[in-house]
Parts: structure tokens; C-alpha cells; sequence
């Protein structure tokens, strides 16, 4: 494996060290920056592979840090943030942040993520297979297996089910979702969404109860992990 | 009608109704009789009234008394020497009467407010106690861990570094779960708490908060009973999700290992029940209704905890227009019941 490259852009120096030891003992090469003007420099001096972007810096709101950041880089933004709240989150994704953790995080759930974002960003331009130990995806023909038998699958469910596997590990707002599969106009039918979600669980997972892909993400949406590690 | 003017408007209409009674009756009563009663009844307005309002009445019932009653009536002039000595000490009277029982209520007030500053500091230093306890512990285990792996002590085994480490650990699960702790009340205390309402799966949160619990390595077991159809209901899932956390984490905190822990969730119509049980050692009866309080711990518990998490139950569930009630069970163990007001929907299969 190649060596991603990782810029953290956060004030604390503690936080950095410690994400420092972390993604360069897991073989991650690392930048780091402590404001976000010098953040966005080094993201524009040499684009990263992937940014973790602290909300709280001291010469800007993170949020616009994101935003101009997306106004030209395509690459995964995970945002790392003591601030929880649902409302934050979600504003954060629609900013384009691909993915979202509070602080504090366990490590084991970083690398999950960064390796997530890491595989969809390099998955974009490939083949639209997901492949996993027993679950496979083809959006080219349509189908979807589970342990090699084929799984019957609704159109409603296969749309949002190939929603979640273009966007392998990334979290989608429930707005998102309702947007993208029924339109506009039912942002607010949040339990035709959890209908769905029930019920392709049920065909897809070993325990519809602890599902292994199609995870919760309370308040915020779902995210699809192919791989969950 | 503001409070002020009410007051103007009650003490003057009963000084006024008063005299006009003592009118009526005046042919069968002396007028010095008259000026008693005219007092009874300002020192009764000064019982309950402010100052000013008392002092009105009391004015207004000496030039009543004067104008109406005393010989010669109609008008303020007083006929004999001591008619002007019962009219001034009349006068005396009314206003020692206001002003002295204005004085015994301030008195009462600021001995009230004394109380009540020092039962907040009473709360405050159980809470300063309870919380450098619950703070300190995870902080000297952490520093005390460190210090010993950074020490060089060649003496160290890996089994003793891991299990340092493994201190540091749930040290730090333990100091993240007061600041939560900390921060929830706080956010119950600014009443900032406005209940987000949606469509939620029951199934779902109850499992989810279940793996958290157990990614806590808990050694009790816990197990579901929930009906896998249960119809999805309108709550808020982040305030009931703590809620029951803060319930399984209470239990698993308070009981012996491997004892168990059962979760169940039923609907009835626009209700919804969760019970949480455990087979511990239950609560003692005499202290049952104080466990929902702040800062409130059971008076020979072990050491730790705040007194925050049960507390923050109940605020949360009252902010979703519920109730959350304990009891014991007859065989031993606790019992929370959980009594939410909702909406359901059976819509569970769309195509």
C-alpha cells in the first residue's frame, strides 16, 4: 500500500502529537497545521490525500475553513470536534465534510474512517462493484448477492441501497437520502427512510438488530461500511 | 392588573367598604369605637401588603375617620382637645402599625433567603465533594499510571504495562462519562433542552445504546425483549437514548458481576413503556423517591458517582412530556419504568 498523506489541521498541540504517533506508526505520511489560514495554504501547496479538520481554530470557523476548502479540493475532509450536536454535524456534512467524529474518539474508529475515506475517494473513477467477504454489489447489472445467493430487492430499496454503495463509508444525512430517492418534496417523510431501512436490513444482514452494514448514525443518517473493520 | 395596583386598588376598596359598613351603624356605635376598627383593619392590609400602599390606607382611613365621624361631622374641623389627641395618636398608630409589620417582613424574607443560601451551600459542597472525587480518581489513576511506565522502572512485566495501561483506559471512559454527565445537566439547567421529534425505531435505539454500554467491557449481561414489529414511534432518540443509557449504565455500575440487566419496550396506544430491570440488590425503600433528585446518592453507597445520571433521566424524560418511576421487584433487583406520550405508526412495510 502506497503511503497516504494526512494533513491535520487543529490547534491543540496535543491532540496533533498524539494523531502524529498514531497515522505515522500506521504507516500515514503527516502535515500539520495549527491555524486555518496556514491549513489552507498547505492544502493548496500540496494537496493531501486526506484533511482531519479541527471545528474550534483560532483565526477561523472551522465551517469556513471547510467551505473554502471545498471550493476547490476534491479529496475526503473527516472533521475531528468536541462539538456533538446533531445540528453541527449535519451542517458540517452539507458542507461537504465527508465524515464526522467527536472527540473524544477511540483510535481504532479513526483509522476505520480514514481508511473508508481513503478507499471511496480511490473507488470513485473504478469499476461501481462493492465486494466484500459476503456481500456483493454490482450496479452495472443491477444485482446484489449475499454469501453468493441473489437477494430480492425492491426498486425503492435497490435505489437507496445503491446510494450507499457510491458512497462506501460515508455518512448520509437523512435529508440527503430522501432528497436523492424520492425528491424534495419529501425531505420531512423521515419514516419512509427508516421503513426502508428496516427492511433492506433485514434481507442484507446476518442480525437486522446489529447490522454489520448499514449503520446508524444517531440523529444524523446512515452510512454504509462494506468493510467494516 | 399589575401587583402594585392591585394592592392600591384592594387595601383603599377595603378601607372604603369598611368605613361605609361603620357608616351604617354608626348611629348605635360611638365614633371613638369607629377609629378600632378603622385600625384592625390597616394593620390587616399591612399583614400581606407592601409599605406605600399601607401607608395610603392608613392616611386615607385618619382623614375618613376625621371627616365623617368624628362631632363635628362633614368637615375636618375636631371639636374638643382630645378628639385632636385620639386623632393624632390614631394617625401614630396606623403608621407604627404599617411600618413595623413591614419590618417583620423583611426580617422574615432575609432570614428565608439565609436559609436558602445556606442549603445551596450545603448542595454546593456535596457537589464540589462528590465531584472532585469523581474527577481526581481517573485523573491520579491516569498520572499515577504514567509516572510508573515513564519512571524507567526496569521492574515493570508487559503484563503489568498492559494492565496500566488498561487503568488509563477506563479511567479515561470514566472522566469522559462525568463530563457528559456534567455537560447534560447543565444543559437541563439553562433549560435549553428543546425535544427534536421524529419517526424513531425503538429496535434500533435500544440496540445501539446496548453496544455502547457494552463497549464499556461491562461484565453484567444484558439482554432485550422487544418485538421485533413494534410499531416506529414520534420521540426525540438523542433524550431518550441517555436517558436509557444513563438507566444501563446506573445498573451495570450498581451491581454485582454478572448479574443481568433486561431491556423491554412496549406500545400501547399513543404510549410508549421501557422498563429497565436488573437482579441486583435494588434500592432501600426509604429512599426510593429521593434517587431522581440532584446530587442526590443512596446513603450507603459505595464510593463514586455524582447524584447527576438518574437526575438527568428524569429531566429528560419530563422534557418529553414523560415520567420515569422505580420501584423494587418483589425477587430482588430494581425496576425503572419509563412512560412516554407518542405518536405511533404500524406503516412498516413499503415497496
Amino acid at each position: 500500500m502506497n503511503k497516504a498523506e494526512i494533513l491535520i489541521i487543529d490547534d491543540e498541540e496535543q491532540i496533533r502529537r498524539m494523531l502524529e504517533i498514531t497515522l505515522k506508526t500506521n504507516s500515514y505520511i503527516v502535515t500539520e497545521a495549527s491555524t486555518g489560514s496556514e491549513g489552507l495554504i498547505m492544502a493548496s501547496n500540496h494537496p493531501p490525500d486526506i484533511i482531519l479538520l479541527d471545528l474550534g481554530l483560532p483565526d477561523k470557523d472551522g465551517m469556513i475553513v471547510l467551505q473554502e476548502l471545498r471550493e476547490w479540493h476534491t479529496g475526503p475532509i473527516i472533521i475531528l470536534s468536541v462539538q456533538n450536536s446533531e445540528e453541527v454535524i449535519i451542517k458540517a456534512l452539507d458542507k461537504g465534510a465527508n465524515d464526522y467524529l467527536c472527540k473524544p474518539f477511540r483510535t481504532g474508529e479513526l483509522l476505520a474512517r480514514i481508511r473508508s475515506a481513503l478507499r471511496s475517494s480511490a473507488a470513485e473513477e473504478s469499476e461501481p462493484i462493492i465486494n466484500s467477504e459476503d456481500l456483493q454489489i454490482d450496479l452495472l447489472t443491477r444485482t446484489v448477492k449475499k454469501k453468493g445467493e441473489l437477494i430480492k430487492l425492491t426498486n425503492t430499496e435497490y435505489n437507496l441501497l445503491s446510494i450507499f454503495a457510491r458512497n462506501d463509508g460515508k455518512v448520509l444525512t437523512h435529508q440527503y437520502l430522501l432528497r436523492a430517492v424520492w425528491g424534495p418534496g419529501f425531505i420531512n417523510q423521515s419514516q419512509y427512510l427508516r421503513v426502508f431501512i428496516a427492511q433492506i436490513r433485514k434481507k442484507m444482514e446476518d442480525d437486522p438488530n446489529r447490522p454489520q452494514y448499514l449503520l446508524t448514525e444517531s440523529g444524523v443518517g446512515y452510512r454504509f461500511m462494506s468493510n467494516t473493520v | 392588573m399589575k401587583g402594585r395596583q392591585k394592592q392600591y386598588f384592594i387595601s383603599l376598596g377595603l378601607v372604603l367598604l369598611v368605613s361605609a359598613v361603620c357608616y351604617g351603624i354608626s348611629p348605635w356605635l360611638g365614633y371613638r369605637v369607629v377609629a378600632f376598627i378603622l385600625l384592625l383593619t390597616v394593620s390587616l392590609i399591612a399583614i400581606s401588603f407592601d409599605i406605600l400602599p399601607v401607608l395610603v390606607s392608613a392616611t386615607l382611613s385618619a382623614f375618613i375617620w376625621d371627616f365623617f365621624f368624628i362631632p363635628p361631622r362633614f368637615n375636618f374641623h375636631v371639636g374638643n382637645t382630645e378628639d385632636i389627641i385620639l386623632l393624632i395618636m390614631y394617625f401614630v398608630i396606623a403608621m407604627i402599625s404599617a411600618v413595623l409589620t413591614y419590618k417583620i417582613r423583611l426580617i422574615e424574607k432575609a432570614s428565608r433567603k439565609k436559609e436558602e443560601k445556606a442549603n445551596t451551600l450545603k448542595l454546593y459542597d456535596t457537589l464540589l465533594n462528590s465531584f472532585s472525587h469523581e474527577l481526581r480518581t481517573p485523573i491520579a489513576t491516569i498520572l499515577a499510571a504514567t509516572d510508573n511506565m515513564q519512571s524507567g522502572n526496569n521492574n515493570l512485566t508487559k503484563e503489568n504495562k498492559d494492565e496500566l495501561i488498561n487503568e488509563i483506559s477506563k479511567a479515561s471512559l470514566r472522566l469522559n462519562q462525568q463530563v457528559e454527565n456534567l455537560l447534560n445537566m447543565s444543559r437541563l439547567e439553562s433549560g435549553f433542552i428543546k425535544p427534536k421529534i421524529d419517526w424513531c425505531d425503538i429496535n434500533e435505539l435500544v440496540y445501539d445504546t446496548v453496544k455502547k454500554i457494552e463497549d464499556n467491557k461491562i461484565t453484567q449481561k444484558i439482554s432485550i425483549t422487544i418485538n421485533p414489529d413494534l410499531p416506529v414511534v414520534k420521540t426525540d432518540k438523542l433524550l431518550l437514548g441517555q436517558a436509557i443509557y444513563n438507566l444501563l449504565n446506573n445498573a451495570s455500575l450498581y451491581t454485582k458481576s454478572n448479574s443481568r440487566i433486561n431491556i423491554a419496550a412496549l406500545v400501547h396506544t399513543d404510549i410508549l413503556e421501557m422498563i429497565i430491570e436488573d437482579n441486583g440488590e435494588g434500592f432501600p425503600a426509604n429512599e426510593i423517591e429521593n434517587v431522581f433528585d440532584k446530587f442526590y446518592r443512596l446513603k450507603y453507597s459505595k464510593a463514586g458517582g455524582t447524584g447527576l445520571g438518574l437526575s438527568i433521566v428524569k429531566g429528560f424524560i419530563e422534557a418529553l412530556k414523560g415520567r420515569v418511576s422505580l420501584e423494587n421487584i418483589s425477587t430482588g433487583g430494581a425496576r425503572f419504568t419509563i412512560i412516554l406520550p407518542t405518536e405511533t405508526s404500524h406503516l412498516k412495510v413499503l415497496s
